[in-house]
């Protein structure tokens, strides 16, 4: 039978492949440009039995998403830059309650209100440390509408396997580009669920490490009864200031997601052409649309040039980019931002190569040209 | 017989973090009759707070408990009752967490009239940061950020509740305890938001800077300001000059949130 297909936007998808996911609660507050995520969401949950609240602010809606998921519930929220800004605080306090949620973000410029209806990539760093203290965190960076359905999926998966928020980062020019979008069956991707308790109620500690980095973690309203608590905490979640539970508690919550195994199973990477690249473009989002552009035009022109683009930002590919780092005499980093995953490449690399930035903050996006012309002045 | 607290409690969470003479424990004790007396079962019964001297009460109840961010009590309570309707949902908070802070989320769920109870321990003080004024801070009174008399005008938390739409409206003070477990029953079995406002005490942050010798003095200062609702009318506006109405100040019956958003579904079902 032929895949049901359609002309999508990206925000649209990502909507849909939630619903594919099994999300059951959105709770959300309007922002330009990730908006039509809680417009399409508005209209489905409730046709599967599912709950969408428009709540007060950016907080409120981060609050609502992380006491729906303590009910068992599969949830999103979705907004952009000054909104994450704001979700920061709650972010956190799913980082160390650990909480699963699925927070979109449709990057646009900034500082501020910056330019609202302009694409950007300038959250890619607050991703990692917007909210206060240490923390692991996962980021997923889809550049095309096909795999922001599939990425959306993949970090439901991810939060409900690691127990965390997890979020999908992709720029405006993605998030409003409309592109053929084939629907995967059902059953077609993998679909994760949290793992619930297998001890009776009066035994469960929501916290209780004998079962590995990512203990189980049971609903409100299941017949367990449990505190959850933004202070630091021992193993049956009531808080704690004694310096060796806390200690643990925060290396497990890092080691959970940076952990190697974990990484493997986290890390997901596209290389084209970089088995004999001597020069290496690394891109993500829109960029590196135009990124893989510029390789194909050079590689015309006989100069080696390969892309490595992150599907998984954080936690960053740090083998790999080492690896490839003492392998091409350069790594260009185009972004739209003034350098910020740049920054990352650079400490990874630990100047095996040079690592050159090209940065664009003026609301249009990375073209090829300026890639080309960059690829061109190193070789 | 004495009333057998320690059915609801959490065994070892005793001794509580707070101070002698404090009025939270009081209106602890109230809540956990009032839960009794209206049958919430343990496994069904959500209880939320924020942060603040207020918000560690559900860290001792033994129910399922979620002490959250500051001020943000009512917004994860909502996402919870919202997502498992079926669950009792109160909130336990102060007046800093609930009012200042939190203000957004106290009136935007007041207005969607949730079916939820929210008990806010009004101590006029932000006690656990050591005294510093509240949104609740009479006029005039001195606090640690208030060294020659605090400039601000005062929220009336109760009228906030009615004004924002919340449907069911009470207040009591920490003097009058057996009243407390009745408000909050009366308040869990409402349907829809109940607000409960309860005039506490905290000695140690408030009573001390206010001349206040004893705890049994501020005691006394809540037992005199309030007037009960019923016997209001009868009072001339000079004798009510510096009181405070106790009792159900307000009820009505509106449609509830969660009953609204079911009609939603059956419409987006295409149910008739």
């Amino acid at each position: 039978m032929a895949k049901k297909v359609a002309l999508m936007q990206g925000n649209e998808a990502c909507a849909h492949g939630a619903m594919y996911a099994g999300c059951t609660f959105f709770g959300g507050y309007p922002i330009t440009p990730s908006t039509e995520v809680a417009e399409v969401l508005s209209n489905e949950l409730p046709k599967v039995g599912g709950k969408f609240i428009q709540m007060e602010d950016e907080i409120a809606a981060m609050a609502s998403v992380l006491g729906a998921s303590l009910t068992g519930a599969k949830v999103l929220t979705a907004t952009s830059g000054p909104g994450v800004s704001l979700k920061q605080e709650l972010i956190g306090y799913a980082c160390i309650a650990e909480i699963p949620c699925v927070i979109i973000n449709v990057m646009r410029g900034g500082p501020s209100t910056g330019m609202p209806t302009g694409p950007g990539q300038s959250d890619v760093q607050q991703a990692k440390w917007g909210t206060h203290g240490d923390h692991a965190t996962i980021a997923l960076v889809p550049a095309s509408v096909q795999e922001i359905f599939t990425e959306t999926v993949r970090a439901f998966n991810l939060a409900e396997k690691y127990r965390m928020p997890v979020q999908v980062l992709y720029d405006e020019i993605v998030g409003h580009m409309r592109e053929r979008i084939e629907f995967p069956e059902a059953g077609e991707l993998e679909v994760i669920n949290r793992t619930l308790p297998s001890v009776p109620p009066e035994q469960y500690k929501p916290y209780d490490t004998s079962f590995g980095d990512v203990p189980p973690l049971a609903a409100f309203g299941s017949g367990y009864r449990f505190h959850v608590t933004g202070l630091n905490k021992a193993q049956d979640g009531f808080p704690t200031t004694k310096a060796e539970y806390v200690d643990a508690e925060e290396r497990r919550q890092v080691r959970k997601v940076e952990g190697e195994v974990a990484r493997v199973q986290i890390e997901s990477n596209e290389e084209y052409l970089t088995e004999d690249a001597e020069v290496l473009v690394f891109a993500y989002g829109s960029t590196s649309r135009s990124a893989r552009y510029a390789v194909n035009e050079l590689r015309k022109e006989g100069i080696k040039a390969g892309l490595f683009r992150p599907i998984t930002l954080w936690p960053f590919p740090e083998k790999r980019i080492s690896a490839l780092g003492k392998q091409v005499k350069a790594i260009i980093v185009p972004e739209m931002n003034l350098g910020q995953m740049n920054l990352e490449v650079e400490r990874v690399v630990k100047g095996s190569c040079p690592v050159i930035s090209i940065g664009r903050v003026d609301g249009e996006p990375l073209n090829p040209g300026q890639i080309i012309a960059q690829v061109k002045e190193v070789k | 017989m004495a009333y057998d607290y320690e059915k609801s409690l959490r065994p070892g969470k005793l001794p509580h973090i707070w101070c002698p003479g404090c009025g939270h424990g009081i209106v602890m004790k109230g809540l956990l009759r009032a839960m009794d007396t209206c049958g919430l079962e343990k496994n069904n019964t959500a209880l939320v707070s924020g942060i603040g001297c207020a918000s560690r009460l559900p860290g001792y109840v033994d129910m399922c408990t979620l002490h959250t961010a500051h001020g943000r009590a009512a917004a994860f309570a909502t996402g919870v009752k919202m997502a498992r309707p079926e669950m009792n949902v109160i909130v336990m908070g102060g007046d800093g967490d609930g009012t200042a802070i939190g203000g957004n989320h106290f009136i935007h769920a007041c207005r969607r009239n949730i079916d939820m109870t929210y008990v806010i321990m009004n101590n006029f003080i932000y006690g656990m940061t050591g005294g510093q004024f509240s949104p609740c801070t009479p006029t005039g009174d001195k606090a640690s950020t208030t060294p020659y008399g605090n400039p601000d005008p005062t929220f009336d938390i109760s009228k906030l509740a009615i004004g924002a739409g919340a449907t069911f409206v009470a207040r009591t003070t920490a003097f009058h305890a057996t009243q407390i477990d009745k408000l909050i029953a009366e308040g869990i079995k409402h349907k829809g938001m109940a607000i409960i406002e309860v005039l506490d005490d905290c000695p140690t942050t408030y009573g001390r800077r206010n001349k206040f010798r004893s705890v049994v003095d501020m005691m006394k200062r809540l037992k005199d300001m309030a007037v009960p609702v019923t016997a209001a009318g009868k009072m001339t506006a000079e004798q009510l000059e510096g009181k405070i109405l106790t009792g159900v100040l307000y009820k009505e019956d509106k449609p509830e949130y969660c009953e609204q958003y079911a009609k939603v579904i059956a419409r987006a079902q295409g149910v008739k």
